[in-house]
């Protein structure tokens, strides 16, 4: 692993969304810091700064991970994937986006970027979770607005679950 | 588990309905905030130059600055100021509070700081993380003062005052009467009496405060961007705290908000720090707020401590009631505080045909961070009082609690209803919505439910609450607070002045603005809905921009989101301009397709006569004409095509000379119904089933009225289950981190069935009434009563954890076996305890004599201490020293002092001392004892140590683990530096053999 001087600002380069980028970070400087002011995507957002409540997940090759806990250092050389990345080239939003609008899954939107990302992250390697599963992966993320109600509908609509949990519930 | 959408709901397509108000059309905003295209406070670019604050805070709850020293900090490369009281009262004056009491707040502590986490300094430099290495290096002195914490204490005459100039901390009682309470309780059969108390917590929004703050040295002016939410009467507040007329503090608000339920008006003291350090560095200021600064010092709902008691018949009616509520609104009192102790004064009656009714109201102040705005706003604490007496009522004279409501219900023939205290209840029909609710929630099977469990020996309980929810508040209504002579000589307060404005260009395209902050409420969909359907248009075809800039939106003080006010009020407003609008082209469409403006009608994206249909102009040129045409435009009409929409209900009076005040313009109705299980070895309570029926009249959008619902019941669980902001006695806060501090997660929140009713409001155009707070009221009532029914018990108090539970089954927790805690020093007493005490003992291979010299050598306590920089001898056996600790998620440097006393050589000795920095406090004293033994020395020890501060807020769970290890840090490397070759014990064999190889052949250990 490269070494970086702690009195040092290192340029660190990463693939942010397929396209690659670079900016100048100290050592000590958040991945949440780093995406939002020095590369201005600020899509992902920073709601406790100690891994509690979700808002700043990203995928980092793939794997979801809190960016308030992770250095800018740290993904270099890596992919980052966020929000950003998630609807079409004509702004046109992906199935889990459109089922999150369908269900009123979201209020004021802001912890809603990290859920999006726990569930792309997820949904890639399990696309038919049961309710429980779901209500597992979401028991990572704080939302103070919606009671979490509409998420858990949204992510069962957009996994095809839907029917299957409303037969069981029946 | 969560909750489920409302069954049977369909989407609705815009192009199949015909009246859009109404229809659950999805939201607007949505598209943008889930692809991360939301301009929420902290995304929007600054100007080049912005600086970066961070505000030093007060680690005490109650103390006089003696001393500040910013020079090490200043002389740091990239720090700009160092800002503080002095710089604050200099340049800026108290801010306005709605009684007159001399309790004065800047926007750092002045002189003196009375709570954990006040603002004391605010460090400006060229970036976050460099203001906040040089916040470590400000140095401030405190003198310390006895700080009260709980209001009952903070009342009597021989507690500390918080402000010297006031005579008691209690610093507001106003008593009223309605009706003849005292003979109705002379006549009554009975009495009911209970105390209920509300406990301190927020709804902690995702996003926290943002603020950047420009000035203007030419004119003086400042330029103000930040999440606040308003009331916009705050800004008159802001402005003479700067000294400023309004105009020149100009406040912009940006489009997006991280949601806000109330907490985003506490931002405003924060507003004008930043606007003084503008000022004072000639250079934008921007300052983010993290998370712990947000638990600590954002804001808080006030805690009540209601008396309450009821004159009864012997069926169950109530024919008077007195409610003494003292509320606790910590250090300071803040604009438009006590607003929750009045906001629902017309309606202190609550859901009941009440007619005599007394009410004390008390303002107590005390060392804690200050109450202010919070979603439900007086309605928790009032309801929680309210239904759990009716619940008491019940159980007294042996009647099921529905049936008292039931006798006590206002009668439906009787609305327009007006109360006891003075509210006009605009419209309702509580006896059905109960019905409905036994019927559809399926009461029966509950109690059959509840019947089966208690039959196993399981405890269960029903609960049922009663609310009627406000919506929009009167202006006037914190004005019965003032005497009627004071409020003759100071003029009359009333009214709720709302406002939108539509405007339409030349091309025909339609756009909005109003006098609402966006905190996720979804208002762009609805008002695109109210316009399109006055202009025959679509929603797509409305383009809303909620963005607010004061130096160039319509604005009253009654603006902001708050208080349910945007259906009752700005909604209306919408309505009104569109109409406005809508009235000038059917005249300039009347006249050039020769018919009368009553004949025109605005369908499908036409402008047409309503006879002969084919008669018709699209929209987009009747609008061109407008602003092209003057010349065609009928006799007499202004050529604009922007029109703002002002609503002001007359119904919204001052309050009356007999102290009668009409708080809020319409009432709603929420009636809830549950069944919970608790645990019996877990003592967790489960809700098993929870019904809630509301009536808020017509529903504009029932997909977003649904969403506003689940979210408040959302808060309602966590209020009544799992949320409080907890201070120890000495005032320390205690639950500065989510990990001690519960939100609940979606595994915490029950499912909840939904029920409507509508009962339009007669009092608004549109029929619709607020409804997105009822269920934070009604939930703490209705899960505590529930509570009560399955346990038998009367007292219950909230959050209702598992160990509240506890002590209501198995009485108060033992103390812990005394051996450690008798042996420790005393003590001050503390009651949740962040006084940590402790004790043990550790075995050195070492003769007495090695290890009592290596205790009192500088050069080796250097080394022995953990974490340290630099010792230095400042007496025989006193040093001071620089030390690094972390604690849990927080680290950082402190100065310490250290003493030995008491040294008997080679025997024993005590150590005293004390820790400062950025992070807290921690002062205490410990005893060591040496013996002798085979192998060496037994060093015995005992410790008690008080914490305060930030590491107390946040490490509080871990503290004790960390003083652990801290100390056995500190023997292993005592003994290390004393005998290298003997090992920690606990270290594996090959470890120690490895090592002592290592030492024989010279290296290091």
């Amino acid at each position: 692993m490269r070494r970086v001087d702690r009195s040092q600002r290192a340029t660190i380069s990463i693939t942010l969304n397929g396209r690659q980028v670079s900016a100048e970070a100290e050592p000590r400087m958040l991945l949440s810091d780093f995406l939002r002011h020095s590369l201005g995507a600020t899509g992902t957002h920073v709601g406790c700064e100690h891994g509690v409540c979700g808002c700043c997940t990203v995928l980092i090759d793939g794997a979801a991970v809190r960016s308030c806990l992770t250095l800018a250092v740290q993904a270099e050389g890596k992919a980052v994937t966020t929000v950003e990345s998630l609807a079409g080239a004509d702004g046109r939003l992906n199935a889990l986006q459109q089922a999150f609008k369908n269900n009123h899954a979201l209020q004021c939107g802001f912890c809603t970027p990290g859920i999006l990302m726990s569930f792309t992250d997820f949904l890639g390697r399990n696309p038919t979770p049961s309710e429980a599963e779901i209500v597992e992966v979401l028991s990572g993320h704080l939302c103070r607005c919606t009671g979490y109600a509409g998420i858990v509908a949204a992510v069962l609509e957009v996994s095809g679950s839907k029917d299957n949990a409303e037969k069981r519930s029946v | 588990m969560p909750a489920t959408p409302r069954r049977g709901r369909s989407l609705v397509t815009v192009s199949s309905v015909s009246q859009l108000s109404g229809a659950p059309i999805l939201r607007k905003e949505d598209a943008a905030l889930l692809s991360g295209r939301g301009r929420y406070a902290d995304d929007l670019p600054v100007p080049a130059g912005t600086l970066h604050a961070h505000v030093i805070r007060s680690p005490h709850a109650h103390a006089d600055i003696a001393s500040i020293d910013a020079s090490r900090a200043l002389a740091q490369p990239g720090v700009w100021a160092v800002v503080t009281g002095a710089d604050v009262k200099a340049l800026s004056d108290p801010f306005l509070i709605a009684l007159k009491a001399p309790v004065h707040q800047w926007s750092l502590a002045v002189e003196r700081v009375r709570y954990v986490g006040e603002p004391v300094a605010l460090v400006v430099a060229d970036s976050r993380y460099v203001a906040e290495d040089a916040a470590e290096l400000v140095r401030i002195e405190y003198a310390e003062r006895p700080a009260v914490v709980d209001p009952l204490k903070a009342r009597k005459s021989t507690a500390p005052l918080l402000h010297a100039d006031t005579k008691s901390n209690e610093i507001s009682v106003r008593q009223f009467s309605y009706g003849d309470t005292g003979a109705a309780f002379a006549a009554a059969d009975a009495r009911v009496r209970m105390v209920t108390d509300y406990p301190r917590l927020s709804f902690t929004p995702m996003e926290c405060y943002v603020v950047v703050a420009q000035y203007k040295p030419t004119d003086g002016s400042y330029d103000v961007l930040a999440n606040f939410q308003g009331p916009f009467s705050t800004h008159p507040v802001m402005a003479k705290a700067l000294r400023v007329p309004g105009t020149k503090f100009r406040v912009r608000i940006p489009p997006d908000s991280g949601g806000s339920f109330g907490i985003k008006l506490s931002v405003f003291p924060y507003m004008v720090l930043a606007a003084i350090a503008a000022r004072i560095t000639g250079r934008p200021v921007k300052w983010v707020e993290d998370r712990i600064e947000h638990l600590v010092a954002a804001s808080t709902g006030p805690n009540r401590i209601t008396e309450i008691e009821a004159a009864i018949t012997r069926e169950g009616r109530i024919l008077a009631l007195k409610l003494d509520q003292l509320e606790d609104y910590g250090a300071y009192l803040r604009a438009p505080m006590p607003g929750p102790l009045y906001r629902m004064h017309g309606s202190v009656t609550g859901a009941y045909d009440i007619p005599n009714v007394d009410v004390t109201n008390r303002v107590v102040l005390t060392n804690k961070m200050p109450a202010s705005l919070i979603r439900g706003f007086g309605g928790p604490q009032l309801y929680l009082a309210i239904e759990r007496l009716v619940q008491r009522i019940a159980c007294e004279l042996k009647l099921d609690p529905l049936e008292i409501i039931r006798r006590n219900l206002i009668p439906t023939e009787k609305f327009p209803y007006r109360t006891a205290a003075g509210a006009l209840y605009d419209s309702g029909d509580y006896a059905r919505a109960i019905d409905t609710t036994v019927g559809d929630g399926r009461l029966a099977e509950l109690k059959r439910r509840r019947d089966e469990a208690r039959a196993a020996g399981r405890y269960y309980g029903i609960g049922f609450a009663c609310v009627v929810e406000p919506g929009m508040s009167n202006m006037g209504y914190l004005s019965t607070l003032l005497t009627a002579d004071a409020r003759e000589r100071a003029g009359p307060k009333n009214g709720a002045v709302s406002m939108a404005t539509v405007n339409i260009d030349p091309l025909g395209a339609v756009s909005v603005t109003a006098d609402v902050t966006v905190q996720g409420q979804g208002h762009e969909t609805v008002l695109s809905q109210i316009v399109a359907d006055e202009l025959g248009l679509l929603p797509d075809d409305i383009a809303v921009t909620l963005e607010i800039d004061t130096a160039k939106d319509p604005w009253s003080i009654a603006a902001g989101t708050y208080s349910c006010r945007f259906t009752p009020g700005t909604a209306v407003a919408a309505q009104m301009a569109a109409r406005q609008v809508r009235d000038k082209l059917a005249g300039i469409a009347a006249k050039q397709l020769n018919t009368l403006p009553d004949d025109i009608e605005f369908a499908g994206g036409a402008v047409r006569s309503r006879r002969n249909p084919d008669n018709a102009m699209p929209f987009g040129r009747v609008a061109g004409t407008a602003h092209w045409s003057p010349v065609m435009l009928p006799e007499g009409m202004a050529p604009s095509l922007r029109e703002t929409g002002v609503w002001s209900p007359q119904e919204l009076e001052p309050p009356t000379s007999d102290d009668r005040i009409n708080t809020s313009l319409t009432y709603g109705f929420v009636f809830d119904m549950c069944g919970v299980e608790i645990d019996p070895s877990t003592y967790q309570v489960r809700v098993d089933r929870y019904v809630s029926m509301h009536d808020a009249g017509r529903i504009l959008n029932p997909l977003i009225a649904d969403g506003q619902i689940y979210g408040a019941f959302a808060q309602g669980i966590a209020a009544a289950l799992y949320e409080e902001f907890v201070s120890d006695d000495n005032g320390n806060f205690l639950a500065g981190t989510f990990a001690d501090y519960l939100v609940p997660t979606v595994s915490e929140i029950p499912k909840v069935e939904l029920l409507h009713q509508e009962t339009p409001s007669p009092l608004t155009p549109l029929g619709a009434k607020g409804l997105a707070e009822g269920n934070c009221m009604s939930v703490p009532a209705c899960v505590a009563n529930a509570v009560a029914d399955a346990l038998d018990v009367k007292d219950i108090s909230l959050p209702i954890t598992p160990r509240r539970i506890h002590a209501l089954l198995e009485g108060a927790e033992r103390p812990p076996p005394a051996t450690a805690a008798a042996r420790a020093p005393e003590l001050a007493p503390a009651k949740d305890g962040r006084n940590l005490r402790g004790q043990g003992s550790f075995e050195i291979a070492a003769s007495p004599a090695e290890v009592w010299r290596a205790l009192l050598d500088p050069e080796r306590l250097k080394t022995t201490i953990p974490g340290c920089h630099e010792l230095q001898q400042t007496g025989a056996h006193d040093y001071r020293a620089q030390v690094s600790l972390g604690v849990g998620p927080v680290r950082g440097k402190f100065d310490a002092t250290v003493s030995l006393s008491d040294l008997v050589e080679e025997q024993s000795g005590r150590i005293g001392g004390g820790l400062t920095g950025p992070l807290g406090e921690a002062s205490g004293s410990g005893t060591l004892r040496l013996t002798p033994t085979e192998t060496g020395t037994r060093l015995d020890y005992d410790y008690a140590v008080t914490i305060g501060g930030k590491v107390a807020a946040v490490g509080g769970r871990m503290l004790d683990g960390a003083a652990a290890i801290i100390i056995r840090q500190f023997f292993e490397r005592l003994s290390r530096g004393l005998n290298p070759q003997v090992a920690a014990p606990g270290e594996a064999g090959p470890r120690v053999w490895l090592r002592a190889l290592r030492a024989k052949l010279g290296g290091r250990p």
